[in-house]
């Protein structure tokens, strides 16, 4: 069934696809070896994160970059993660309300995902499910995330471009030096610009972002933040949208011109996160076993008595794995 | 990778507006209560055509499809609706419909492939129930 999907939604039967991307999403057997096949035909497209605080305004300017791609005739996809109840496992996935303009168009494919529990802003299937659309024939993939706080920056480990979205009424210059979000970001975007206060904000953020450039320069091989580009847009009226999909345009042309094609290591990031990921998943399901589940509850009684110290339990499981499976 | 302590799959359900027709407050209490239930809603917003739900819901794979309607134009988007969702090949999907809707057209709708009709005063737990009842189970 599965290799069947895959061609299909290869083929272009967006039907297909959106049950690949279930399979995907519910990590089944099938979507497992889905993505056998289409990952290694994926690799050509433009992953871009964007993230930002809720209410930013980023579902309107993707819908609005999208409705830009569209006037060059490409094809985009987006993901839109939204959070999950940690209660009851359920999700209000409202992202669509503002990219509904672009239903009906079949070069246009948006797809929801709730969080499912997964912390950093994205579902544990995302990487995954843009690996999908990319191998589907989709140069172009927005990746949107919940609306984050001050460090949710996940997204930048698996985009090749990451874009935070800022509104004017973003804080103070101090919230532009802190730790966190900004340092990921490759372009900051403060949107609606229409609004009053939006030009101020941008100028804060170029000084407050530039400020170190000259230390960084005198410290050679130490870890910097990068130094974003500050762009401003209004997805309601269009300012800017158009220079911002031209630099991102820009930015991927000379990622990919570049000798090794990934000169700041965001595929190698990205190959990263997912390897992690599918460890920890494999490590969790092989757990599973009644013989083993029984003995991570022990550890974990024993642990929630403070009989035992977590490092020990932990241990105590990793070598419980390393005996043959049923055992 | 049946695995019993992996967790189901969320039932996903699509909440759609069709037609011209301003008011979302049920439709909104409606998803937010679906999802009290442990349901993943997705919400397309007001002033939607049959063409822009039946891609939504291509595209979101989902379960259910939900149709809230108060502008009486239910006996021409509603059949509309099902007529597109079977051409896509999609009868797996459950579409059921609430709104204000007069119990002589519910034959009709039930005929064109609304499995169900919910009038006012519906409970969100009922509505979970008959969902959970009668969502097509699907081959994994």
């Amino acid at each position: 069934m599965s290799a069947e999907l895959v061609e299909h939604a290869r083929a272009g039967d967006r039907r297909a696809l959106a049950r690949l991307l279930t399979e995907i999403e519910n990590r089944t057997a099938a979507g497992e070896a889905a993505l056998r096949v289409l990952y290694p035909l994926a690799g050509q497209a433009h992953l871009v994160g964007v993230t930002g605080a809720p209410g930013s305004g980023k579902s309107t300017l993707v819908a609005a970059l999208v409705g830009q791609a569209r006037a060059s005739s490409r094809a985009v996809a987006v993901l839109a993660i939204d959070p999950s109840s940690p209660i009851t496992g359920g999700a209000i996935l409202g992202d669509r309300v503002r990219m509904q303009v672009h239903a009906g168009d079949r070069d246009v494919f948006i797809r929801s995902m709730a969080s499912r529990g997964h912390a950093g802003g994205l579902a544990a299937s995302t990487v995954a499910a843009a690996a999908a659309l990319d191998a589907c024939g989709f140069p172009l993939i927005f990746i949107e995330t919940v609306g984050t706080g001050q460090s949710e920056v996940e997204i930048a480990a698996i985009a090749d471009t990451t874009v935070v979205v800022q509104s004017p009424e973003m804080g103070d210059e101090v919230q532009a030096i802190k730790a966190g979000l900004l340092e990921v970001a490759d372009i900051v975007v403060v949107n609606k610009s229409d609004r009053p206060g939006a030009d101020r904000a941008a100028a804060q953020l170029r000084a407050m972002l530039t400020v170190g450039a000259q230390h960084d320069r005198a410290a050679g091989d130490r870890p910097r933040p990068k130094r974003p580009l500050v762009m401003l847009t209004s997805a309601l009226t269009g300012a800017g949208v158009a220079e911002l999909l031209a630099t991102l345009d820009r930015r991927e042309a000379a990622r990919r011109s570049a000798p090794g094609g990934d000169p700041d290591g965001a595929a190698l990031k990205r190959a990263e996160a997912q390897l992690a990921g599918i460890l920890a998943q494999r490590m969790a399901e092989r757990l599973r076993t009644p013989e083993r589940a029984a003995q991570r509850d022990a550890a974990l009684r024993a642990l929630a008595g403070h009989e035992t110290d977590p490092f020990a339990a932990a241990d105590r499981l990793l070598a419980l794995l390393s005996e043959p499976a049923g055992g | 990778m049946s695995d019993q302590n992996v967790p189901a799959r969320p039932i996903k359900v699509l909440i759609a507006k069709p037609g011209l027709d301003g008011h979302d407050r049920g439709a909104k209490v409606l998803a937010r209560g679906l999802r009290d239930e442990g349901f993943e809603v997705i919400y397309t917003g007001l002033r939607q055509t049959p063409e822009m739900i039946v891609s939504a819901a291509l595209q979101e794979d989902v379960d259910v499809v939900g149709l809230s309607i108060l502008s009486g134009a239910h006996m021409t988007l509603l059949p509309r609706v099902t007529a597109m969702l079977h051409d896509q090949g999609m009868d797996d999907v459950l579409v059921t419909a609430g709104g204000i809707i007069p119990d002589d057209d519910i034959p009709a709708l039930e005929a064109a492939g609304v499995a169900r009709v919910f009038g006012p005063g519906t409970t969100i737990r009922e509505v979970a129930h008959f969902i959970r009842e009668n969502i097509h189970s699907r081959a994994a």
